[in-house]
């Protein structure tokens, strides 16, 4: 359950993320690679090494999905309609996976932030990444 | 003694849980991160955040006097003293890494026995400190560093939490 404000500090955070969206994208990525070795199983065809061209440009694309879902929170079954059977009928991740990631964004986002990531912003943040993963997961059956 | 974790029955994760070996670099980055750390600073953020973030481990403080919002449990002093506490008890499992479920028995019944909390809350409280560190350390806080004890504890324990200290508490809860 978010509130006027939470739905407003989320929507905030995200749009000075967007400008890095590639750095913030590769640092959770490279995090959820080293804690949960497990997630690299879905990368076996790309080049994921720390730096590289490919971790950055997909790091981006998850960082920008997810600006664009932050944008307008109560319209996300409706931006996410395509990302949600791109990942049940073709990228089929598990979806625990989207938790561990979540995870990791909020690692990441501690790190840029510092004392800039509040608990507030944090619970905020925690709540939106959980309602995303589940719309994501949507159509998986 | 490696397994891969999924399959080993209770008993097996219990031997494993004593024989966590660690290497020389993940000792030195435990203890580092632990050496240069303000335990009341950080002790008392995590606990705050964790009783933010998750409203629900609320449960577990109803005595610890007024916990109504944000700005409440930021400034509650048994919060932060409490905080402290957590961080001292984790002090005793970096100091005796070779042996964290002998120096956590006792704490681990009183959590079970007295306190009965639901172990899935040292997870989140775990998430918290991470967090807290993260913001402290900023970018030191590598994705390397951030791994070291969930690399062990993957493979002693079939848990996957950071720090590990926190999951060796659950083993003794009776069944």
């Amino acid at each position: 359950m978010l509130s006027k404000k939470e739905k407003q500090l989320i929507r905030e955070i995200w749009e000075r993320l967007t400008p890095v969206a590639e750095d913030i994208g590769a640092d959770a990525l490279l995090r959820m690679f080293a804690s949960y070795p497990g997630t690299k199983t879905y990368f076996s065809h790309l080049d994921i090494g720390p730096g590289s061209a490919h971790l950055s440009s997909h790091g981006k694309k998850i960082v920008l999905a997810i600006a664009e879902g932050a944008k307008d929170i109560s319209q996300l079954t409706v931006t996410l309609a395509p990302l949600q059977t791109l990942h049940a009928y073709q990228l089929r991740i598990d979806p625990t996976n989207f938790k561990l990631l979540s995870h990791c964004l909020l690692v990441t986002l501690a790190c840029f932030m510092g004392e800039g990531f509040t608990p507030e912003a944090h619970a905020a943040i925690d709540k939106f990444l959980s309602a995303f993963a589940a719309v994501l997961a949507e159509k998986y059956r | 003694m490696r397994h891969s974790a999924f399959f080993l029955k209770p008993e097996e994760k219990e031997k494993n849980a004593a024989m966590v070996e660690w290497t020389e670099q993940e000792r030195s980055i435990i203890t580092n991160i632990f050496g240069n750390l303000d335990y009341e600073d950080v002790g008392s953020k995590a606990l705050s955040r964790c009783l933010i973030v998750y409203p629900w481990t609320q449960r577990y403080f109803a005595s610890f006097g007024n916990l109504y919002n944000a700005e409440a449990i930021k400034t509650n002093p048994n919060i932060a003293a409490h905080g402290t506490k957590v961080l001292h008890g984790l002090d005793r499992a970096v100091k005796n890494m070779d042996n964290i479920k002998a120096t956590y028995a006792e704490l681990s019944v009183l959590h079970s026995e007295k306190l009965h909390v639901d172990p899935d809350n040292f997870k989140l409280l775990a998430d918290c400190l991470t967090i807290v560190i993260a913001a402290k350390l900023g970018s030191a806080f590598s994705p390397e560093i951030q791994a070291v004890p969930l690399k062990s504890a993957a493979c002693a324990t079939g848990e996957e939490l950071w720090p590990l200290f926190m999951c060796v508490t659950s083993f003794q809860m009776k069944k």
